[in-house]
């Protein structure tokens, strides 16, 4: 799954793709990855026609419509600037669901290239910008779910490396943190019983370590486990963890709130 | 609304029996991690070492099999071919006949489970005893194993001393020393009665013709004792090239199964008695199985022939924790079975092409896997076949409408700033399937569609 063929950086344009559940649901953790890289000095492209990455019918089983999606994808990211994702998920889906589901397509390359130059937000800031120490504060304790589309990469550890830099901020473990909170996109409709299941596990583990809010580097796996503690009557605060930086500088004075 | 099978099957799970699957795998699962991670600097470079060794024996099989049936008969081994589970089941029967052996005792052997041997053989009136504790429990129990490593990982202690002495073997006691002394005793005079022995293998070195066996309670060495003719069933994918691989990969197999450096037995098997050898078997034939083998061969999922059985999948799965293993309704439940088993079903595909459903794609499986097989990608292109050969699946929402959405920008804009009406419908009688599934036990956040987008116009606004 690791993105190992990436093209060098060269400069700090980059391109925004926002991910359709910020588009919807999410706006602030969209602003959030904007303030950031614009404090990392980053110039930031937002291509107006994107819309999803695609994965929904990747994993429903169907490529050809997942396939035109991704299409559509390639034609809004063109040219050679690095593209942003805040999501570890969908920047899987760009570049390894893509590959996988291009294998036989005459376009596999033009695909395949816009994998390669694709980077998750906390890869990109960490590994990419080689920004290790974040500055501001954040004054709470922070429990961390690793994103199960960021395994076999450099993006949990990223995250926690930024994260742990952070003034005030307690990183709190808990148990089986290694699996998955029972998202998996068309799984927690198909399959809502085991879905739930999973989640409520993962809650569990989570509120044992009495954390004041819980972070991750996807809304989709925290919009899952958000929204079971809320139906539940123990609503949990949930933050994509980039919000947790901005955040960080606007306690620091670093960034206008 | 319609879900998914396994997901109803979890649903009716009886809270024991998910508490007893919960434990188990997750025990296995954590001592598995230790002992590999105790032991070596880097266990996943030993991996994606042992994957390539398997992935090349199953890219050379045509060379590879010729070979090993040579070595075998230079040995001394007869060996057959079986094409299907009917014909595996007949090549066993024959042997058994042509000798009028009526008396089997048998090793665990995945492969015997899948072709339904036990059921064959006793409609002809062969007793074919499992020696193996847990299959020998499954048996008595007339049920079916759930795991691959660990057949009766959905019963405790207290299911089993009922069956005990259900069966007449002693009054109730839930010692595990004692049930395992009964069925030592219950067995004993069974082996020094029986006619044939049949196992599996691990492994056959196509090298020296070697067969491996791993065992923890050391019934395949009683068997193979006490018998005058040994028969292994094997999947052709069982192969190593050589005998030095076996270092690698029984270090691996001990370690992800069960959490053991080696398991308690390691027999290597490399013919019937030679003359002047003290006992063992006069007559040794190996069954070489198909079944469906080769059409996984010929697929986009070949990779899952790499699978050496040790159940690392099954034991880190969330799912199969949740559901236990017979809510996969084939002899090979989890990870590996949601890949293997719908493609072992030939024509009969669509039967099975549920189960690649039953995945949240969470990569664990892949994580764990002692030959690095990317069980996640084969589902999803399982699950792309299934789309492609019209499969019906339950509970998986359309992708039509959404595809013509998310390519047209203009319209994907309009439904983002109209979605707000999203906010405003009683969404408990939505007639959605999906979104009810969501609503059941999530809540649904607000819609901001669009509100990222103002604000970069804001701002964009502010700074010309």
């Amino acid at each position: 799954m690791l993105n190992s063929e990436r093209p060098p950086l060269t400069g700090k344009r980059v391109q925004l793709m926002a991910t359709c559940l910020c588009d919807a649901f999410h706006d602030d953790v969209a602003v959030a990855t904007v303030q950031v890289l614009e404090h990392l000095g980053c110039a930031v492209d937002f291509p107006e026609a994107q819309t999803c990455c695609g994965q929904p019918a990747f994993n429903g089983g169907d490529w050809p419509a997942s396939r035109k999606v991704l299409r559509h994808t390639v034609r809004t990211f063109a040219g050679s600037d690095p593209v942003i994702v805040p999501s570890g998920s969908c920047a899987a889906m760009l570049f390894h669901g893509a590959e996988l589901e291009f294998e036989h397509e005459a376009d596999l390359p033009a695909v395949a290239a816009l994998g390669r130059r694709t980077w998750e937000l906390a890869d990109y800031i960490v590994n990419g910008l080689k920004v290790s120490a974040w500055p501001g504060r954040y004054p709470a304790r922070v429990a961390f779910h690793r994103s199960c589309h960021t395994r076999g990469t450099l993006s949990g550890e990223s995250v926690r490396t930024l994260l742990k830099s952070v003034a005030g901020l307690e990183l709190v473990e808990f148990g089986e943190g290694e699996q998955c909170c029972g998202f998996g996109g068309t799984f927690s409709v198909a399959f809502p019983h085991i879905s739930s299941a999973m989640g409520d596990l993962k809650l569990d583990f989570i509120r044992a370590s009495k954390p004041d809010v819980l972070a991750s580097a996807d809304m989709s796996c925290l919009m899952h486990l958000g929204g079971l503690a809320a139906r539940e009557g123990a609503p949990i605060k949930t933050v994509h963890f980039v919000q947790i930086l901005r955040d960080a500088l606007v306690n620091g004075g670093l960034l206008a709130a | 609304m319609a879900t998914q099978p396994i997901d109803r099957f979890a649903t009716r799970l009886a809270p024991e029996t998910q508490a007893a699957v919960y434990n188990g795998t997750k025990i296995g699962h954590e001592k598995r991690t230790k002992m590999l991670f105790d032991h070596y600097a880097d266990p996943n470079q030993l991996r994606r070492l042992a994957g390539e060794i398997k992935q090349h024996v199953v890219e050379n099989l045509d060379t590879y099999l010729p070979a090993v049936e040579a070595r075998l008969q230079a040995n001394g081994v007869k060996v057959h071919w079986a094409a299907t589970a009917e014909s595996a089941c007949n090549a066993v029967l024959e042997i058994m006949q042509a000798r009028g052996a009526t008396k089997m005792v048998k090793a665990k052997t995945m492969v015997s489970e899948e072709i339904e041997l036990g059921e064959f053989l006793e409609a002809r009136g062969i007793e074919a005893l499992e020696t193996d504790l847990g299959e020998f429990i499954v048996q008595i129990d007339h049920d079916h194993p759930s795991h691959i490593v660990k057949p009766i990982i959905h019963k405790n202690r207290r299911q089993i001393a009922t069956s005990f002495e259900q069966h007449g073997l002693g009054a109730y006691n839930e010692e595990p020393t004692v049930i395992t002394a009964r069925a030592r005793q219950w067995m004993r005079p069974k082996y020094l009665g029986a006619d044939v022995a049949l196992t599996g293998a691990n492994f056959v070195s196509v090298e020296s013709g070697r067969l491996v066996l791993v065992t923890n309670e050391g019934n395949s060495r009683f068997c193979l004792a006490a018998t005058k003719c040994h028969i292994a069933l094997v999947g052709i994918e069982k192969l190593l090239p050589r005998d030095r691989d076996l270092a690698l990969l029984l270090n691996l197999l001990g370690r992800s199964g069960t959490a053991q450096q080696l398991t308690v037995y390691t027999e290597f098997i490399t013919g019937p008695k030679a003359a002047g050898q003290p006992d063992g078997p006069e007559e040794m034939h190996v069954i070489f199985v198909d079944n469906g083998r080769t059409d996984v061969l010929a697929s986009s999922c070949r990779d899952i022939l790499r699978c050496i059985r040790c159940g690392a999948c099954l034991n880190v799965c969330p799912v199969y924790r949740q559901a236990s293993g017979h809510a996969y309704r084939s002899v090979y439940p989890g990870p590996v079975g949601a890949v293997l088993s719908p493609l072992l079903m030939g024509e009969r595909f669509p039967e099975k092409a549920d189960l690649a459903k039953a995945s949240s794609l969470c990569g664990a499986c892949n994580e764990v896997c002692p030959v690095n097989i990317p069980i996640p990608d084969l589902l999803l292109r399982l699950r792309d076949k299934a789309k492609t050969e019209h499969v019906h699946s339950p509970g998986t929402p359309p992708m039509g409408a959404w595809a013509i959405l998310a390519t047209q920008p203009a319209a994907w804009k309009a439904a983002l700033f109209g979605g707000k009406l999203i906010d405003y419908l009683p969404t408990k009688l939505l007639p959605i399937p999906p979104l009810r599934a969501w609503e059941n036990t999530r809540t649904i956040p607000s819609w901001r569609g669009g509100e990222f987008r103002k604000w970069l116009k804001r701002r964009r606004r502010k700074q010309t």
